[in-house]
């Protein structure tokens, strides 16, 4: 009988199943290797026997006498007996060690009786304090196996060997099953006391078993046959393998039985140990796993567990859930950070669970009454309705337009009602792959038109995620406790400051910094119309602006009071030395109460990893704070930048001749310094570097002529693209870009390598027929002098395709490589627990660590690392 | 040549716990001793300052977050020990 009684689970027994008990708990004897008799009906004592159990619905067991399905018969083992015993190939290798520990013929272990004593004693001792012993056994088999003769019977102790994956070998002579199995029981008889010392506990496991005399058949239920729209049936890969086995199972009994020659029974032995290894692993090494007819490997039991789409990853790790969606996600920068945008077809599909109270009686009955699909009200899209009443019988009511008024009048005080998704309901969204916390966080709901999902560009970041078709899921929070939970933990805001480095994940990318930047670059002037548009944006709808205002003085108003703040600007040019609030650039920011009094908005200040303010204001003035200054910069830029205008094209990249000039003759030095080099090593007249081989020398040489003609071409593109160029404002503010990707597109795009040095490979002696051959000069060896938007040549854009396959190459095997570190990294560190003392413990209770991170210091609030900020402490006590 | 590896500035600082610093350290964490971190006694360190199964050490580290922090591990026999140590233990 099944009862929803929960049980707490003491401990669980592992061990081996004896020959007897499966007998015990078979249902039935099977003997006959078909399935179904020609009517359809299976056989008896066949491998669908009704007492194993029934898959057709309606059907009754003929063990238990019950259905299948929720309440029913769960299945029921039935069991083969083997002609002659079989190994087993879960345990070769534990039979192994104890056939090399052990003596043939009187069955003890290998060491005398001192030593015994001596690892009986050790053993207890492990125990004792609570250490692992499983080291151990196989400590106690390398130390027998060093025994050249037993000391008990004086046997002559022979070298035993496995021959993969099921056969083994005494001093190269084939040792049967049956043998392995006498011998087993034999140390099983004479070390019954001592059993543990080999890992085995006698109470549960016996040697001997590990050689299979009776073979366990599963139930029908795990392995139900399916059949076809054409009457067909298909029997499941199991059912398959057990019919093999059964098949030669007979075969050899009556080979045997009829004393057929030697050879015959020992081939067919062979064969059955072969069908019954492959039953329990197809996968096994040394030798061919079993196919299907249409030549696919049959999926047995180590199949079905193994892997990623094995039993444990794929269904009890994780698995599918209700109240879940996803879809493409795309921008919506008029959502807060913590909302998320939902379509209204996804709305109505999921359900909040709301309880039926005394106090909310009247509510949830207007909510029944609107019906799954409620008129919304004027100027509104949506409304929630209700899809189900759960009865406090557990009987689920549908709710129609038809049976709304009826159903209305089912609520009543205990009954549950699945309400459909409305604004302000708190859901998690992720998207994968889901590398930190991070990556999951709730989100408010918000139900919008349209099919995607929206959401605050400032949360892409953390997400990785951007909108080139990227979908995300989104799961609804059902229990009271889980929506509390993930309110306080789990929400945007509380993840502004992230656990990894102590600062902010969330924050002001692309236009929002290039908007902040150009607000406050040069100090420039708006007049009242655009400030006040642009504070409107921001959601400053009523501050009375009296005339023109100054891009900092619109910056300042959405800083909070009393803020105090004094750095340098993603822009600085890092001077020698930094004459701070003197910077003659503008690119030392100071804020003193709330006032931009200096320096220019870039990425530093509001970027999404680097955001100075936005940290402090997190710090200080707390995540409600943060959340409502990210939302009001973002707008705030986005606003600036609609009102400056800008817009970048390949125009951008257009130099003065003066410059392409500067550009060529650059290159033209280069080369003749790489030609220089080439010909005093050429007449052996280059020093070689300590350690390096002439020809390395030559190399390392050249390189560095190579790179510095990039980063000459750097400088060139640099003076002449000035800030009055987008793409320089973009590279320089931290929007996006930067001054190498111009230069690459204006100058040249440099020296092309795999493997970090210069291209060597392509044909004898020579990279390509272009060039002579031992050409060693730049063009020859991959330097690509012309940019993008020039364009390539074609040796260079072989080249260049070169370095750029490898590049390809790397992350991907860099990423899959990360991918399984990380996996093992949280398998180790998962059930670690920081607990209330400050220790951190396993789930058993032993330490880890006295003092969380030896400090006790939570990351996230820390000043990037560091427990306390002094410098800032000292400035704002100042 | 012998070389103290205690002296050298990688090796923190070891002390083993009297039987009452240890009794007062495992009610202050209330565990037992087999919650501890470990030590193999034919640990470099061990040996160094005389260790024996079952001892507690108190290990003093610099730490760069937090200045010092203090650790302490359980001495313990390696895997199955050395066969002539459990020999010879048999004898006292
Ligand atoms: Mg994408
Ligand atoms: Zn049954
Ligand atoms: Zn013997
Ligand atoms: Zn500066």
């Amino acid at each position: 009988m099944r009862t929803n009684a929960p049980k707490k689970i003491d401990s669980i027994q592992f061990g081996l199943l004896s020959p007897e008990k499966i007998r015990k708990m078979s249902a039935t004897r099977i003997i006959t290797p078909d399935t179904y008799d020609e009517d359809g009906f299976p056989i008896e004592m066949g491998l669908m026997d009704p007492r194993l159990g029934v898959i057709e619905p309606g059907l009754r067991c003929k063990t238990c006498g019950q259905r299948v399905g929720r309440d029913g018969c769960p299945g029921h083992f039935g069991h083969i007996e083997l002609a002659m015993p079989v190994i087993h190939v879960g345990y070769v290798k534990t039979i192994l060690g104890i056939l090399r520990a052990t003596c043939r013929s009187c069955g003890h272990l290998q060491v005398d009786e001192k030593q015994k004593r001596a690892l009986r004693r050790r053993y207890k001792s492990l125990k004792d304090s609570g250490q692992g012993t499983s080291g151990f056994a196989k400590e106690v088999i390398s130390l027998a196996r060093k025994s050249k003769k037993c000391p008990y019977c004086g046997r002559v102790n022979k070298n035993i060997e496995l021959d993969k994956p099921t056969t083994f070998r005494e001093e190269g002579h084939k040792m049967t099953p049956a043998e392995v199995r006498e011998w087993l029981e034999k140390v099983s008889a004479t070390e019954e006391d001592d059993l543990y010392l080999f890992g085995i506990n006698p109470d549960v496991a016996r040697p001997e078993w590990m050689v299979l005399t009776v073979l366990p058949v599963s139930p029908v239920t795990t392995r139900p046959s399916i059949t076809l729209q054409t009457g067909e049936r298909s029997e499941d890969d199991l059912t398959h393998k057990l019919v093999d086995t059964i098949r030669i199972n007979q075969r050899l009994q009556e080979n045997r039985d009829a004393g057929a020659p030697q050879l015959i029974v020992e081939d067919l032995w062979e064969l059955i140990q072969y069908h019954i290894t492959t039953y329990f692993d197809n996968q096994t090494a040394g030798i061919p796993p079993a196919r299907h007819r249409s030549g696919r490997a049959l999926k047995t039991l180590a199949q079905r567990l193994k892997g990623k789409e094995g039993r444990f990853r794929s269904n009890l790790s994780g698995k599918r859930v209700n109240f879940s969606a996803r879809t493409v996600i795309s921008p919506d920068p008029n959502l807060s950070i913590n909302e998320v945008g939902v379509p209204i077809e996804m709305a109505r599909e999921l359900t909040v669970k709301v309880r039926v109270t005394p106090y909310n009686m009247e509510e949830v009955k207007e909510l029944v009454m609107r019906g799954p699909v409620p008129l919304p009200p004027k100027g509104k899209v949506y409304l929630p309705g209700v899809n189900y009443i759960i009865r406090p019988d557990g009987r689920r009511i549908k709710v129609t337009d038809e049976n709304a008024e009826t159903a209305t009048e089912r609520v009543e005080v205990g009954a549950v009602v699945e309400k459909q998704l409305d604004d302000g309901d708190i859901v998690l969204f992720n998207r994968q792959p889901s590398l930190h916390r991070m990556s999951m966080m709730a989100h408010k709901v918000r139900v919008l038109p349209y099919k995607t999902f929206r959401m605050n560009l400032a949360v892409c970041p953390p997400y990785n995620a951007d909108f080139d078709g990227d979908e995300m899921n989104l799961h609804v929070l059902q229990s009271e406790e889980a929506k509390g939970e993930a309110e306080v933990l789990m929400k945007v805001q509380e993840n502004i400051l992230s656990p990894r480095f102590g600062g902010v994940v969330i924050g002001a990318i692309h236009d929002h910094i290039t908007g902040c930047f150009l607000l406050t670059y040069h100090n420039r002037v708006f007049d009242r119309d655009d400030a006040i548009r642009m504070l409107s944006a921001a959601g400053y709808h009523h501050y009375e602006v009296k005339g023109d205002m100054t891009g900092k003085e619109i910056f300042s108003i959405i800083l909070p009071e009393g803020l105090n703040l004094d750095y340098r600007a993603q822009s600085c040019v890092n001077c020698e030395t930094c004459r701070k609030e003197e910077c003659p650039y503008d690119n030392y920011v100071v804020i003193s109460d709330g006032v931009l009094e200096k320096g220019v908005i870039d990425e530093k200040s509001i970027g999404a990893f680097k955001g100075v303010i936005l940290e402090h204001i997190g710090r200080r003035y707390g995540m409600d704070a943060a959340r409502a200054f990210i939302d009001k910069v973002t707008k705030l830029g986005i606003a600036a930048i609609t009102t400056t205008g800008f817009s970048t094209g390949i125009d951008d990249e257009d130099m003065p001749d003066e410059a392409n000039m500067q550009i060529e003759e650059q290159l033209a030095k280069a080369r003749d310094k790489i030609d220089q080099l080439i010909k005093a090593y050429n007449e052996g007249e280059l020093e070689e570097i300590p350690g390096r081989s002439l020809e390395e020398t030559l190399e390392m040489e050249i390189m560095r002529v190579t790179g510095r003609a990039r980063d000459q071409m750097g400088e060139i593109a640099g003076h002449h693209l000035g800030m009055g160029n987008s793409a320089v404002i973009m590279a320089k503010s931290g929007a996006r870009g930067s001054m190498l990707n111009l230069s690459q597109m204006a100058g040249c795009v440099g020296q092309q390598a795999v493997r970090g040095e210069r291209i060597h490979r392509g044909y004898k002696e020579r990279t390509l027929p272009h060039f002579k051959k031992g050409d060693l000069g730049a063009r020859a060896k991959g330097f690509v002098s012309s940019n993008y938007k020039k364009g390539l040549n074609p040796t260079e854009y072989f080249f260049h395709s070169m370095g750029g396959r490898e590049g390809l190459v790397d992350t991907a095997v860099r990423t899959s490589r990360s991918g399984y570190m990380q996996r093992r990294l949280i398998n180790a560190l998962e059930n670690l627990k920081l607990e209330n003392d400050g220790t951190v413990r396993t789930t058993y209770g032993d330490i880890i660590q006295f003092q969380y991170g030896e400090d006790g210091i939570d990351p996230a609030k820390s000043v990037r690392g560091e427990a306390v900020n002094i410098d800032q402490i000292v400035k704002e006590v100042l | 040549m012998h070389f103290n590896i205690l002296k050298h500035e990688l090796v923190p600082y070891f002390k083993v716990l009297s039987r009452e610093e240890v009794e007062k350290l495992l009610s202050v964490y209330g565990i037992s001793k087999g919650d501890l971190p470990k030590m193999v006694v034919t640990d470099p360190v061990s040996r160094a300052i005389g260790t024996r199964e079952g001892d507690v050490v108190k290990i003093v580290r610099r730490s760069r977050t937090a200045g010092e922090s203090v650790a302490y591990r359980l001495i313990v026999g390696t895997g199955m020990g050395d066969i002539r140590t459990l020999e010879s233990d048999e004898e006292d």
